[in-house]
């Protein structure tokens, strides 16, 4: 009897130990692999802690800011918290091939980290999807379709 | 007047599921034989208003009625008809409302095929399960209510989700999703009457097992086909993104296949009660947390969360399951004392034993990663998100430990295998093992965790076709019968163990093809103009030219591709970009080139008509088609575990004598 009090208790150390072994990697995991939303203001408000982690920057394309390099290979745009003159904005590059909505003033995520000389390295580009309808008229190709919904679409998230 | 008559009967389903409830639990615990008729009765009612209101709401999407305010928010006059109807569960109040349908069904079929057994048990199943009902009859009358008038009604509206017109997957994931959610109501209603008697003999064991697997299944289903569904028409190259929505499918599913091993353990050697019913709850707390998270809107924003009605309500809801729960195994567990013991260290039941902490460790890390971001904006207000690599880093190592207990657990005896027993049944498997990791090292595969994942499948794929395979070997020399008879004989005899063993390879299958997809997986981005091409892999990708189109509902253009394989074979493919005419953003349709040891996956990222020129993304991914083949694996492995065993089909055939005069009935000479 006591034989079998003894073996449940030293199974439910081995428990206990086990379940506090997994609970101390999986913090110690998350801590590493946090992903944080940002707005460019937000994130330059953090100073020094926003170099390094990943970072979802959640924002406005800059009207005139983008760029192609001679190869065509990397854009270079401004990412602002919205799209009215002096909003705080972060300068990002991106290699990836923006997809087809991406232009002036739409609501964009670029995930990516930030660095010291101030540039936001994106490792993917998204254009922000809103669900604000513009009814096209009526005979509207998809071609007229497409501009109609590039107009500027609302704040990033 | 639509709006009328779904609002009445929804409230029908209320008062019959209230009704029901009480009837149910206050019968049962005072053992109240003719009350089982009277739930029965409630159970039915619950059916047909819930089919009813589902009907009235099918009928005012296919006549666009557009005074109903569901109608208005998801139908559109452009829509075509399958998908007017598949609408009903393509937004919140509509699903929910598709709930209520398929949890009646499910409660009467419980209430149908336990009619006639000893009243205490079902009666206090039912009584839970319609308490259960009663929650989502209101949450359909009230803060979810599809039935709302509109006025003025809209002339039009705006259509579903596109992405949910998309491919008609979601015409059949979505419900087989829903079929598992839902039917652990039923498995949590037999748990709760087992606790609330304080007893769980083998009978009702053997009830709530039964009632396990087909959710289960359910789930299983759906769980890949909603990856098939994400890798076939999302296009961002992938099939399983670690994303709220699809932890809160594979949450239940875990504790649900925990359970399924451990009631093995509890019907062999009589202990685990309380754990295996502990699993039953959690299941059902985890569906209906899963619920809460895809249904509530929570996860765009904790602060968001205010402007979903349903979000309170079913906070509400869960903390009231969970402290019933929590109270239910505090007072009532320790009545369910062990009959048994468990065996030696290297017994089947202590690898089970050690392969439902693992699962229940994996659940922990999932749901830890899940809710984390939650739990810290609502204390700390900072928004953030737990990223793939988390999950990723917890999930491998505790897969590849399961993995390994899949070989290990059916290799060893029931009790205590002496260390003879154990050289002969790990040798030749093992072998296997290290044989299939020398033929990857020599193939130049390369990757640590990829190649012990396939020597472990080679190890696991070993002894469960041996252990399948043992059996048919005997009858074949015993009762000299044929190879195919003696393979149907030997698993008609063990019905559970050879589906188990079927879902197994199906499981091996799964691991083999997500290692290999996400070890050796090639990835592209190309801009081209007409005739340019470039190198993936050993495909040659030319774009020929850009074609526009149009359907009722959207219009597309479509970039022209010719591939061109390593065996000189042309393909034309044409990954598309498509326009529905409600929404802002064009939705792509991937197209994908699928061999058997390898898919090519080529997307559309953007296009310039002027140029023409089009950008595509391009992967390779190998052996990911494997996922969705190991469906008919689950399918076939369950329904043969899950097939109503002889003794029901004798009661079956006893009924049929019983009333011949049926058998001459207009509908049956029809």
């Amino acid at each position: 009897m006591t034989s079998v009090t003894r073996n449940r208790l030293i199974a439910l150390g081995a428990l206990v130990v086990a379940g506090a072994a997994l609970a101390f990697i999986a913090f110690g995991n998350i801590g590493k692999n946090l992903v944080f939303y940002w707005t460019p203001g937000e994130m330059l408000a953090q100073g020094s802690k926003a170099y390094g982690p990943t970072i979802r920057l959640g924002g406005v394309v800059q009207p005139g800011s983008l760029r192609w390099d001679a190869g065509r290979t990397h854009l270079t745009f401004r990412v602002a918290d919205s799209d009215k003159q002096g909003a705080p904005s972060v300068q990002v590059v991106s290699s990836e091939t923006p997809p087809q909505m991406f232009r002036e003033r739409i609501g964009v995520v670029v995930e990516g980290t930030f660095d010291r000389s101030q540039t936001f390295t994106s490792s993917r580009l998204m254009v922000n999807h809103s669900n604000e309808y513009r009814p096209p008229k009526p005979g509207d190709g998809p071609d007229r379709w497409k501009t109609t919904v590039s107009a500027p679409t609302a704040e990033a998230r | 007047m639509t709006s009328t008559l779904g609002t009445t009967l929804v409230l029908g389903g209320l008062l019959a599921a209230a009704f029901g409830a009480v009837v149910g639990i206050e019968g049962g615990l005072r053992h109240r034989a003719g009350a089982l008729k009277i739930v029965l009765g409630a159970v039915t009612a619950f059916l047909l208003c819930m089919l009813g209101a589902n009907l009235t709401m099918v009928y005012a999407l296919v006549t666009h009625d557009f005074s109903v305010h569901y109608v208005a928010q998801v139908g559109s006059r452009a829509t075509p008809l399958v998908f007017t109807v598949v609408s009903l569960w393509s937004a919140l109040e509509g699903s929910i409302l598709f709930w209520g349908a398929i949890l009646a069904v499910y409660v009467f079929a419980f209430a149908r095929s336990h009619r006639n057994d000893p009243p205490t048990n079902p009666l206090l199943a039912l009584g839970t399960m319609m308490a259960v009902a009663v929650f989502f009859a209101f949450l359909i009358a009230g803060p979810a209510n599809p039935f709302g008038r509109v006025s003025p009604v809209p002339p039009d509206g705006p259509g579903p989700n596109p992405l949910l017109q998309n491919h008609i997957l979601m015409v059949v994931h979505p419900p087989m999703l829903y079929l598992g959610y839902v039917g652990m109501v039923v498995p949590f209603g037999i748990a709760v009457a087992a606790l609330l008697r304080g007893q769980l003999g083998d009978a009702w064991m053997a009830v709530l097992r039964r009632w396990t697997l087909i959710p289960w299944t359910f789930l299983s289903v759906g769980i890949v086909l909603g990856s098939w569904w994400a890798y076939a028409v999302l296009g961002w190259g992938g099939y399983w993104a670690w994303d709220p929505v699809e932890n809160a499918s594979f949450l239940p599913w875990l504790t649900c296949t925990a359970f399924l091993h451990s009631a093995m353990v509890q019907e062999r050697r009589h202990t685990l009660k309380l754990w295996t019913v502990s699993l039953s709850l959690a299941s059902f707390l985890l569906t209906i947390l899963g619920t809460f998270m895809t249904r509530s809107g929570v996860f765009n924003s904790v602060h968001s969360f205010t402007q979903s009605e349903i979000g309170p309500t079913f906070l509400v809801f869960l903390g009231a399951v969970l402290v019933v729960s929590v109270f239910l195994i505090a007072v009532r567990g320790p009545l369910l004392v062990p009959e048994g013991t468990m065996g030696g260290v290297a017994s089947r039941e202590t690898a089970i034993l050690v392969n439902n902490l693992l699962f229940a460790a994996l659940t922990f890390t999932v749901l830890l990663g899940t809710l984390f971001p939650l739990v810290r904006e609502a204390f700390s207000g900072v928004k953030i998100s737990v990223g793939a690599p988390y999950f990723n880093r917890m999930a491998i190592p505790l897969g590849i430990a399961i993995l390994f207990l899949m070989g290990v657990g059916p290799s060893l005896p029931w009790g205590r295998a002496s260390p003879e027993t154990m050289r002969r049944q790990f040798l030749v498997p093992a072998a296997v093992g290290l044989g299939v990791i020398i033929l990857s090292l020599a193939a130049g595969l390369r990757g640590a965790s990829t190649l012990l994942t396939f020597g472990l499948a080679g190890f696991v794929g070993t002894v469960t076709l041996r252990e399948m395979l043992l059996p048919v070997r005997v009858r074949m020399r015993e009762q000299g019968e044929a190879f195919p008879r003696a393979v149907w004989q030997s698993a008609r005899r063990a019905r559970r163990r050879f589906g188990g063993y079927v879902v197994h390879l199906g499981v091996v299958l799964v691991f083999v093809a997500i290692a290999a997809s996400q070890s050796y997986v090639v990835h592209t981005t190309a801009t081209l103009k007409p005739g340019e091409r470039f190198q993936l892999g050993s495909y040659t990708v030319q774009m020929t030219g850009l074609r526009d189109g149009s359907d009722p509902h959207r219009r597309w253009t479509a970039a022209e591709v010719r591939v061109t394989d390593a065996g000189g074979r042309e393909h034309l493919l044409a990954p598309r970009m498509n326009f529905y005419e409600r929404s802002t953003d064009p939705i792509g349709s991937p197209a994908i080139r699928s061999a058997a040891f390898e898919d090519l996956y080529l997307t559309l990222l953007a296009f310039d008509q002027a140029g023409p020129s089009a950008s595509f993304n391009a992967w390779i991914f190998p052996m990911v088609s494997w996922i969705w083949w190991s469906l008919p694996f689950f399918v076939l492995g369950a329904l043969f575990a899950a097939w109503p065993e002889r003794r029901r089909d004798r009661a079956g055939a006893a009924e049929r004598v019983s009333v011949p005069s049926d058998a001459r009935s207009p509908g049956a000479a029809a």
